[in-house]
């Protein structure tokens, strides 16, 4: 069995209670860095823990931590972002519902590391069950003294309160959270300056992924060096996967990192292979953003080595054969899906996602779907693709925030490997309609798993 | 589109005042703002949708203008600016939820209800609507239903049957 951090105790009746997860050791942390340890002692142990932003960018949250401001007088603060949306994902949705309190005890210690006495967990509104789920466990962690004022009596203050979202993907872009933490439209802001100088009302804040929060709880509890012991290079620690679409077993699954991507996919352990005795078509490995690899690329490099579930293996090749790890959002497609009504549904998401402030993004995602809509029904010509192509290239690195690109690349990519199933809906329309292309030439390599 | 009836009257109830008060104590002193979020949601639970007076209430009390409130209620996909169904149910039609049959529940869904995307049943009971991408892929066909965002996961025609039926005796109930 592999090592498990986050959800060591997740079948544990009752873990969602303070009492419960207390007496499994839950909040040995905050006892550990308020008795014991400076602030910087805490951002050491992250730094050389290696862990990475688990949100999607991978940025290292050490050094993200050590670019915030300090001025005399200003206060800091610290913003969880629980605006999880990207298709494709639903790790912090598990990790909130069913162990609240490891996401309470991360945001204490990395409060106290950042010297945040306010601190905010946003969370996207049509989150309500589990906004109510951290509500009580924050009135729980108080009544037991871990928040409130002078924390088990070592001086350190500190109020945490959820905020809900309105229901906006872009709100996941930590500036559009702060945005919208403020009450205004979720508009993602020109950068610099960056949230660390100048973030919510104008003072140094970090913003941090759910994970990336809970993973300090383990941090700190063994010391970095034990966290940076597992994976592989810079990929370290261990990493929430959620697993849909064909699988056999979708759910979340904590794996180390440097599992073997076959082994996820095949391994009862994990998914248990793809649903209903089907094959693998293709996979997007990183939450609907990230380039989508057919079969044969998801499982070996184009060098023929294994997949890894690591932020480097899943890059090997860079954009042409590889893709990112991303958010962890692991999504299997099987051999009746059609890659070209995926990337349209994909787009139209983009397209109701965008926020409209920068042009590339609010008119070339409205373009992308009306071209997409047209391929998948039987009416486009082989210069559409190249259009899409074109204007996914114009997109691309032309845009205030991330969104951009993020509608580009699945498009991008959906071509680069899959352009044939596009063509075929060109030459064959009134057939599109009512059949799949199936397999062509990029199936998995393997033998179907009954 | 913004629905702008005058007439309307519009009062918050003690419980909603106090409530307000509590949530507008959670950010510094003049950055009362941040309240908008978290406000236009009870009002929308209050009175099932926003309308004109109601968000010029909301801005009477947070001390901002109207129009603060109106461009952040029509960005985000949440707030309702026309009356719903009762019971709105909210279906993800994002990637995931489609490669395991979401496009088959909401046509079931259209069928059985008998109204279009956005429409209300003539007894008012039920509206429904295509969501983006809930973050819920494991568990999909998914819906959800407001205020509370009850969660249904792993829709059959079935079960949509089933939570049709519930729905219409919790009506007839009084619920």
């Amino acid at each position: 069995m592999a090592r498990k951090l986050l959800l060591t105790h997740i079948d544990v009746p009752g873990i969602n209670t303070f009492e419960v997860y207390r007496q499994k050791g839950g909040y040995r942390a905050v006892e550990k860095v308020l008795k014991s340890m400076s602030p910087d002692d805490v951002l050491e142990e992250v730094k050389k823990s290696g862990l990475r932003g688990r949100g999607g960018a991978g940025f290292p949250t050490g050094m993200k931590w050590s670019f915030l401001a300090k001025p005399e007088g200003v206060p800091r603060y610290l913003v969880c972002n629980g605006d999880e949306s990207e298709p494709g994902t639903f790790k912090d949705r598990y990790l909130m519902t069913h162990i609240p309190h490891v996401l309470i005890e991360g945001m204490i210690v990395s409060s106290f590391a950042l010297g945040a006495n306010t601190s905010y967990i946003y969370v996207r509104g049509e989150m309500m069950p589990q906004i109510r789920i951290l509500e009580k466990a924050i009135a729980e962690a108080r009544n037991a003294g871990f928040l409130g004022k002078n924390i088990l009596g070592s001086g350190f203050d500190l109020e945490l309160f959820v905020q809900p979202g309105g229901g906006a993907y872009i709100c996941g872009e930590e500036t559009a959270l702060l945005e919208s933490l403020e009450g205004k439209r979720g508009n993602p802001r020109i950068k610099p300056p960056f949230p660390a100088v100048s973030g919510l009302y104008n003072c140094p804040t970090v913003v941090n992924n759910v994970e990336s929060i809970a993973a300090t709880v383990p941090i700190i509890n063994d010391g970095g060096e034990e966290y940076a012991k597992i994976g592989i290079e810079r990929s370290t620690g261990t990493k929430l996967i959620s697993a849909g679409g064909n699988v056999k077993k979708p759910g979340v699954y904590e794996i180390e990192l440097g599992l073997p991507v076959e082994e996820f996919i095949y391994s009862d352990e994990y998914c248990g292979g793809i649903a209903n005795g089907k094959r693998l078509k293709a996979v997007v490995a990183g939450g609907s953003s990230v380039p989508i690899l057919p079969a044969n690329l998801i499982l070996k490099t184009a060098k023929g080595e294994p997949r890894l579930m690591t932020y480097e293996s899943l890059a090997d090749g860079g954009f042409q054969t590889g893709t990112m790890l991303g958010s962890g959002g692991f999504i299997a497609f099987d051999e009746d899906q059609c890659i070209v009504r995926n990337t349209w549904n994909f787009t139209r998401f983009y397209h109701h996602e965008s926020c409209g402030q920068c042009s590339p993004c609010r008119e070339g995602t409205g373009w992308m779907e009306k071209v997409l809509h047209k391929i998948e029904h039987g009416h486009g010509s082989f210069s559409d693709i190249d259009l899409l192509v074109n204007v996914a290239k114009n997109i691309e690195g032309n845009t205030i925030c991330p969104l951009g690109d993020a509608a580009a690349w699945p498009v991008a990519s959906a071509i680069r490997h899959f352009r044939d199933e596009f063509e075929w809906h060109v030459t064959n329309g009134t057939e599109a309609r009512t059949r799949n292309y199936g397999l062509a030439h990029y199936a998995d390599p393997l033998e179907p798993v009954v | 589109m913004l629905s702008v009836k005058h007439n309307q009257s519009v009062t918050f109830t003690d419980e909603m005042l106090s409530k307000f008060a509590e949530i507008v104590k959670r950010y510094p002193e003049g950055r009362q703002k941040s309240a908008l979020l978290p406000l236009l949601h009870e009002v929308q639970a209050a009175f099932g949708w926003l309308s004109v007076p109601a968000m010029d209430k909301v801005a009477e009390y947070l001390q901002l203008e109207p129009i603060e409130v109106y461009e952040v209620a029509t960005f985000y996909t949440m707030f309702f600016l026309q009356p719903r169904g009762r019971y709105n149910l909210e279906v993800c039609r994002t990637g995931p939820c489609c490669l395991v049959g979401a496009e088959r529940i909401m046509k079931y869904l259209e069928e059985k209800l008998g109204v279009k995307e956005g429409e209300v049943t003539a007894d008012g009971l039920f509206s429904w609507r295509g969501v983006e991408c809930l973050a819920a892929c494991g568990y999909g066909p998914v819906l959800q239903i407001g205020p509370e965002y009850t969660f249904y996961e792993n829709l059959t025609e079935e079960s949509v049957d089933q939570l049709i039926d519930q729905l219409k005796e919790k009506a007839l109930a009084g619920n």
